[in-house]
């Protein structure tokens, strides 16, 4: 899987779990101030990315990720995929 | 015929656990029985759900290993389903005065009481989150809501689960979970044969009611808890006592 791939995977997954638009899921999009994301909001969406690609993320490796950018680079670099 | 709701009752071989799974089965759920030492005491309970026309697994969890709870949600995830249901009931008491208390029992209370009923709870969530729909029942004592002398640990960690359940209903109760407590009173099973004859008579005076109480009638409160018309009773303190703290 290449990055533009598993953005757009990420993207899907996160304007599901959050019920917005995969529009509005832009890699600048902060999960709290644009995306209306609440703590449990985004610890369902890790629980859905966790499941869907197979990988682990503990709750410290969440804390500093605030915008969907982060989120994909998070996944990405559990899955070794680089930009 | 609709896919039937499936629960994890932990502790469930006997007492209130096992008078629960059979209450639950009653009501239609597919029941998995969850034991530590007694498979035979267990399997006498999956018999008995079986014989009123339920579903029912005889499932191995000790609640105070991590590794234990995952084989056994995945064992009951292959065989019945995903839970949609977990009754906290698994518990351990041994009485002592505080300032004679081992902390090797101090542990086994808090992990077994406490720790146990957080681990179960937070393996169950994510699935419940996902259906949007979830019941966790935490079977903690009135022990949780007064003191006991000789009961330090038993009372502190019962009153550790109720504040678990009040924070978790919190957490999971806009996502169509709910979170409630019941507090039994006095109620005859194997852990409270253990009481001396004199606390017995002790019980016996402060409880209104002027007797113990059953499993069955702890059962009841749990299944209604456990069921789709107490989707707004969250965060709940249920006393099932006789009146003994009224």
């Amino acid at each position: 899987m290449d990055m533009p791939e598993l953005q757009d995977k990420v993207r899907k997954i996160l304007a599901e779990n959050l019920s917005v638009a995969e529009t509005q899921v832009t890699p600048e999009a902060r999960f709290q101030e644009d995306l209306d994301a609440d703590s449990l909001d985004l610890v369902e969406a890790v629980l859905a990315l966790e499941e869907e690609f197979g990988v682990t993320i503990p709750e410290e490796e969440m804390e500093g990720v605030k915008t969907v950018g982060q989120a994909v680079q998070l996944v990405a670099t559990k899955l070794g995929v680089s930009a | 015929m609709p896919e039937a709701t499936i629960a994890l009752v932990t502790g469930a071989s006997r007492g209130i656990g096992s008078a629960t799974c059979l209450a639950l089965a009653r009501a239609g759920l597919a029941v998995a029985v969850g034991y530590r030492s007694d498979p035979e005491a267990a399997e006498e309970t999956v018999a008995k759900a079986r014989a009123d026309g339920g579903n029912a697994l005889a499932v191995a969890v000790n609640v105070r290993d991590e590794a234990s709870i995952e084989d056994a949600f995945r064992r009951v995830e292959g065989e019945l389903g995903p839970v949609r249901v977990l009754v906290n009931n698994a518990g351990y008491t041994k009485d002592g005065l505080a300032v004679k208390y081992t902390t090797e029992n101090w542990d086994a209370t808090i992990d077994t009481n406490l720790k146990g009923a957080f681990m179960c709870s937070r393996r169950a969530l994510p699935t419940m989150l996902k259906a949007r729909w979830g019941r966790i029942v935490n079977v903690a004592s009135v022990a949780a809501l007064r003191g006991n002398a000789g009961q330090a640990a038993y009372t502190a960690s019962k009153a550790g689960l109720v504040g678990l359940t009040k924070s978790l209903a919190r957490e999971v109760g806009g996502r169509g979970i709910t979170v409630n407590a019941v507090c039994p009173g006095f109620v005859e099973t194997r852990m409270t044969e253990v009481q001396g004859q004199e606390a017995r008579q002790r019980y016996m005076e402060m409880t209104p009611a002027g007797r113990f109480g059953s499993p069955e009638e702890v059962a009841a409160v749990i299944a209604f808890l456990s069921g789709p018309e107490a989707g707004y009773v969250n965060g709940a303190v249920v006393t099932v006592d006789g009146g003994l703290i009224a």
